[in-house]
Formats: structure tokens, C-alpha cells, sequence
């Protein structure tokens, strides 16, 4: 009696440490894969140039700055770093502009097509870059916007943008409507009713939803190197000089891109779970 | 002076009516209680008199005032949520004074009203905290303390109490009729919970499916239902139905009794009567006992009457055992009677 009750319950048993070690096992992978060409990237930013070139390898850093220092005295990094900032920030502008609106008018309002909107908005992404860039550079140098920051940031807007909506729908979606109708009751326009009441409680998350489409501009490439010429962002800038720059160059910039992109994106982190539905909706 | 008009108002979202042609008369100061199931349309009903909701057809005025087109800032309402919309970003001082901001009272207006009605709810400890750190009760305080605040023609409440545990609603029940008592103010208060209608309603609107069945006072209510829905919804246990057939002109017959009832054209009707209102005798409605429920006071008995369900509180000491057949005298003022088919009261 007790053998046939307790087999079952020793294969299940059995199954799920199976499992268990399955997905200890994919997560190592998936970490691995991620953490170490940036652990990798890390170490040689942080060696001397000699130290970058040498082998063997350390697995160390030696928190010599003599790679970050060539970098950031190369000739046209400051510029091309300048450019960059600049581009991101109006994409961060206009991304949570027409964003924040978007995303407040699907929390709050029923409309017809709001279910095809919002696939559409996701739909923006399913085109790849490179397929839009040949026309847009066609269409920018017609229009006099090549080569220029607004021009670039525009295309940065348009990839995003479909993150700023879903993040700050689901921002927007998670504050009570009661507290916007209290508002309203207590005096309040609609206008009024967002900047005193929602504006305070969503900012946090709005902080967040723009921080990540500065990153988005940031780490972007292709438009970039496509769009600008003479004002090259960082990105557009490395990639131009992958060729003939020293290793320990390419290293430097690298990290250069990466490390603030990471550190804003940790910083955010809570806000981008709860657009994928898992804080909220 | 806020007496408030409801004229044929209706609301329909798509193909669903959620308020057929509702009309209603609050006099000043009146404490009127929506009371009806979840989706009467008590609450849309509410939504509409605060300018949450636009109103489909017919009109809404407020003091003399139509105001069925204007925004809810320019009726001169108050609103208290089922969740209490605190705003979390504010302080407990902040939040009543948030509406007295808004009519740029100046600053020692503004703390003398604030301080006043946190007294009068007595929150005045509480002014400095932000809503995370309040309990759902305080919370609920804060919500009608705002609305107290600012002074407002007309408050309009929905569910307020529900999110309360049983205890804490009690409590705040008796002290919320209190406060608006002493207010003066016209009061919509929607709620699903009789008890509470009971309890705090001048008059209570019943409503069902989008319509409102009676308006009356409470006692109206309870001892004169306008509709069998009223009859079945009001009460624990809800009013006793049972069929009666014709036995002559302006007489009945229901369960073995003959009773003097309303003069009619129909074969049947019903006869209908509130558990508290039979006496078990020596004649009466013919009932076989299916279950004793002792409740204290007085004992709970469910019987079969002409094989429909059959509910009487009786003496506790009657000493009725289960399957025996009793006769149920009912009390002559106490029955009442409806029509079976448009369900109104003869």
C-alpha cells in the first residue's frame, strides 16, 4: 500500500529537482552570456594599453587609466560624446512628450481601436532599422534634417517611443481613477486634476520611462552611422574608427558606452518589469 | 438650500441600459439612500449627480440649478469613495485642505476649516501623516473629513463603508449620521447593505435593474413594498410568498386558509407576509417544518407552505420538533398582497 502510494510521490519529487536544476542551469547560462563580455570589456578598460595587448590575458583589473585617458583625450571622442548627449536628450524629450499623452489617453479613456493602437504601436518595432534608413536619409537630406541632432533624435523618438507609451500606460493605469474624479470634485479642471494630483505620483516612473529612452538613443548605432556625417555620435564615432583605432581604444569606448547605459537601466529597472505586465496589468 | 431633481434620466453604455428613465425628488437636507444589488445602477445613477458621468437623456438639478452639462467642480458637490482616494502624496492636513486651495481660501481659513472638521472626525492627531501610514478607517475619516471640508450643498457617497471591517463600519455608521445630521447638508449615500440603509436613510430609493422601485422611508419600505423585488431584497429573512387562489369575490384562499384580500379579476395572486408577522396557532396557513434554526431571541423555522419555501421567526420556546405540521396564523394588518404578473402591490 504504502510502495504504490509513495512512487508517484518519489517521481514527482524527482521531476521537479530536475527542473529545478534545469532553470539554475538556463540562469547561469543566460548570465554568463550576458555578464561576461561586459565583466571582459570591463577589465581591459580598466588595464594599461600595454596590458590590452599583451598576452596572457589578466582576469583582473588593474585599475590603470591609462586606456580611459587616451580615450577621452582622442581626438573627437569629446565632440562625438557631446553629440551623443545631446541627441539622447532630445530623444528623451520628445519620446516622453508625445509618450506620457499617449500613454495616459489609453489608461484613461475607451476608445474605438484602442486594441489595434496599441499592437500598432508595438508594430513600430517590427521593422528593422536598416530597411527605414536608406528612405529616411533620403527624405532628411531633401528636408535639410541630415546630419543633425533633431534629425537623429527623431529617429531615436521613433524607437522610443513604443516604450514610452507602454511604460507610462501602465504607470498611469496603476494610479486610482478615483483620485483623478476626487480631484474633480474638489475643484479641480482635468488639467489641474493631472498636474496636482497624477503628475506627482507618476513622475517617478515618467523619471524612469525617459531615462530609458535616453539609453535607447545612446546605445544606438546604425541610424547614427548612417544619418550623421560630420556630427558623429559616440557610437557612430567608435564604429567609424573600429578600423584603424588600437585595441585598447575600441576597449576604452566600449565601456565608456556600456557602463552608464547598465547603470541607468538598473536604475529603472522596477519601471520596465511593470511594462511587461508584472507589476500592474 | 440643495434640494436635488433627477428628471427622466437614463444611461446606456453600447447596447447595455443601465438607468431607464429614472426620476427622483431630494428634498434640502434629506439623507437619501440608493440601495439595490451590484449593477442596479445605484452607483452610475451617483456618478451622474456628481458630473462623473454623463447622463444619456434627461436632466439633473441641483438647488434650483440644472446642472446636468457642467463639470463636477461647478455643482457644488461633495464625493466620499468606496476607496477613499486619499491622495497619497499628500499629508492628512493637505488632503482636506486640498479642495479649500482650490477656492483659494485664504491661509487661516483654510487651517480653521481643516482643523475644524478633522475635530468633528476626530483625525486632529492624524494631520501630519501621509495616507500609507493610516488604517482603512482613518483613511475613511480623512475621505469624509475633505468632503466635510468644503462645505459643501450636496455630499455624495458611494459604498463608504464596505471597505470597513464590521465592527469599524457599525461605529462609523452611527457616527456618520451624526456628523451629516449636524451638516445640514443633502445627502446621496449609495450602498448595497439594507442594514445600513435602514439605519441611516430618511428615505431610501430601492433600486433594481436601472429603475427605482420604491422611495420611501424606511419603514414604508420594509412594511409596505411597492413590488415583490422590494419585499425580497429588504429583510432577513426576506417576506414569505405564497400563491392565492380566487374563493370569491374580494376572498382567498392561500394554503388552506381563507383570507379577505384585494378585489380582483385575476384566477391568482400573491399573498405575501414577513416571517416576524405569523404566529404558529391553531389554525393558519397549513406548514410542514423542514428545518429549526434557534437564534437566541427567537427561533428560526423553515417550512414547506403549498411546496414553496416558508420562513418564520417564532417564540423560542414554541417547542416545534422537525416534520411536524403547524399552522402559521398570519397578522391581518401585516398581509399584503401582489400582483403575480406585473409584480406591483394590490
Amino acid at each position: 500500500m504504502s510502495a504504490v502510494t509513495q512512487a508517484p510521490v518519489a517521481a514527482v519529487a524527482d521531476a521537479r529537482k530536475a527542473g529545478d536544476w534545469l532553470l539554475i542551469a538556463t540562469a547561469i547560462l543566460l548570465c554568463v552570456w550576458v555578464l561576461l563580455p561586459i565583466y571582459l570589456l570591463i577589465v581591459n578598460a580598466l588595464s594599461s594599453p600595454d596590458a590590452v595587448t599583451a598576452f596572457p590575458k589578466r582576469f583582473f583589473p588593474a585599475f590603470d587609466l591609462g586606456s580611459l585617458s587616451f580615450f577621452v583625450n582622442f581626438a573627437g571622442v569629446a565632440r562625438a560624446l557631446w553629440n551623443s548627449v545631446l541627441v539622447a536628450t532630445l530623444t528623451m524629450i520628445l519620446s516622453i512628450g508625445f509618450g506620457a499623452p499617449a500613454g495616459y489617453a489609453l489608461s484613461r479613456f475607451d476608445f474605438p481601436g484602442k486594441g489595434t493602437f496599441r499592437f500598432l504601436v508595438l508594430m513600430t518595432r517590427a521593422f528593422p532599422l536598416p530597411l527605414l534608413a536608406l528612405p529616411l536619409a533620403v527624405m532628411f537630406i531633401r528636408t535639410g534634417l541630415d546630419d543633425t541632432a533633431i534629425g537623429l533624435a527623431l529617429v531615436h523618438t521613433t524607437l522610443a517611443l513604443p516604450f514610452a507609451v507602454l511604460i507610462t500606460f501602465s504607470l498611469f493605469s496603476g494610479i486610482p481613477v478615483e483620485l483623478e474624479e476626487a480631484a474633480w470634485t474638489l475643484g479641480c479642471t482635468r488639467l489641474q486634476a493631472f498636474r496636482k494630483v497624477i503628475l506627482p505620483l507618476a513622475l517617478p516612473g515618467i523619471a524612469a520611462s525617459a531615462v530609458f529612452a535616453f539609453t535607447i538613443s545612446w546605445n544606438e548605432v546604425f541610424a547614427a552611422a548612417v544619418l550623421t556625417i560630420e556630427n558623429r555620435t559616440l557610437t557612430a564615432f567608435l564604429l567609424q574608427s573600429l578600423g584603424e583605432s588600437p585595441l585598447y581604444l575600441k576597449f576604452a569606448g566600449g565601456a565608456a558606452l556600456v557602463v552608464p547605459a547598465l547603470i541607468f537601466i538598473f536604475a529603472v529597472r522596477k519601471y520596465l518589469f511593470a511594462m511587461w505586465g508584472i507589476a500592474n496589468r | 438650500m440643495a434640494e436635488i431633481a433627477i428628471k427622466g434620466v437614463a444611461k446606456r453604455f453600447g447596447g447595455f441600459t443601465a438607468l431607464h428613465q429614472v426620476d427622483l425628488a431630494i428634498a434640502d437636507q434629506e439623507f437619501m439612500v440608493l440601495l439595490g444589488a451590484s449593477g442596479c445602477g445605484k452607483t452610475t445613477l451617483l456618478r451622474i449627480v456628481a458630473g462623473l458621468e454623463t447622463p444619456s437623456q434627461g436632466e439633473v438639478w441641483i438647488g434650483g440649478r440644472r446642472v446636468d452639462h457642467l463639470t463636477p467642480r461647478e455643482r457644488g458637490i461633495a464625493m466620499v469613495f468606496q476607496n477613499y482616494a486619499v491622495f497619497p502624496h499628500l499629508t492628512v492636513f493637505e488632503n482636506i485642505a486640498f479642495g479649500l486651495r482650490m477656492k483659494k481660501l485664504p491661509q487661516a481659513d483654510v487651517e480653521r476649516r481643516v482643523n475644524r472638521t478633522a475635530e468633528l472626525m476626530h483625525i486632529e492627531q492624524l494631520l501630519k501623516r501621509y495616507s500609507g501610514q493610516l488604517s482603512g478607517g482613518q483613511r475613511q475619516r480623512v475621505a469624509v473629513a475633505r468632503a466635510l471640508a468644503m462645505e459643501p450643498d450636496v455630499i455624495l457617497m458611494d459604498e463608504p463603508l464596505s471597505n470597513l471591517d464590521a465592527l469599524l463600519r457599525l461605529e462609523m455608521r452611527a457616527e456618520l449620521k451624526g456628523v451629516l445630521a449636524a451638516s445640514k447638508t443633502t445627502t446621496i449615500y449609495v450602498t448595497h447593505d439594507q442594514v445600513e440603509a435602514m439605519s441611516l436613510a430618511d428615505r431610501i430609493a430601492v433600486m433594481h435593474q436601472g429603475r427605482i422601485v420604491q422611495a420611501a422611508s424606511p419603514v414604508e419600505v420594509y412594511r409596505n413594498p411597492a413590488a415583490r423585488f422590494v419585499g425580497s431584497f429588504i429583510g432577513n429573512p426576506p417576506m414569505n410568498f405564497v400563491p392565492a387562489t380566487k374563493a370569491g369575490n374580494g376572498s382567498w384562499s392561500v394554503a388552506g386558509l381563507t383570507l379577505a384580500g384585494p378585489k380582483s379579476d385575476k384566477q391568482t395572486i400573491e399573498f405575501a407576509i414577513r416571517p416576524e408577522d405569523v404566529d404558529a396557532g391553531s389554525e393558519g396557513l397549513h406548514a410542514t417544518v423542514r428545518v429549526i434554526e434557534p437564534l437566541g431571541p427567537h427561533t428560526l423555522v423553515t417550512c414547506d407552505v403549498e411546496g414553496g419555501l416558508f420562513r418564520a421567526t417564532l417564540d423560542s420556546n414554541a417547542g416545534i420538533k422537525v416534520g411536524e405540521d403547524l399552522r402559521l396564523a398570519p397578522k391581518a394588518d401585516r398581509i399584503r398582497w401582489f400582483d403575480p404578473e406585473t409584480t406591483n402591490a394590490l
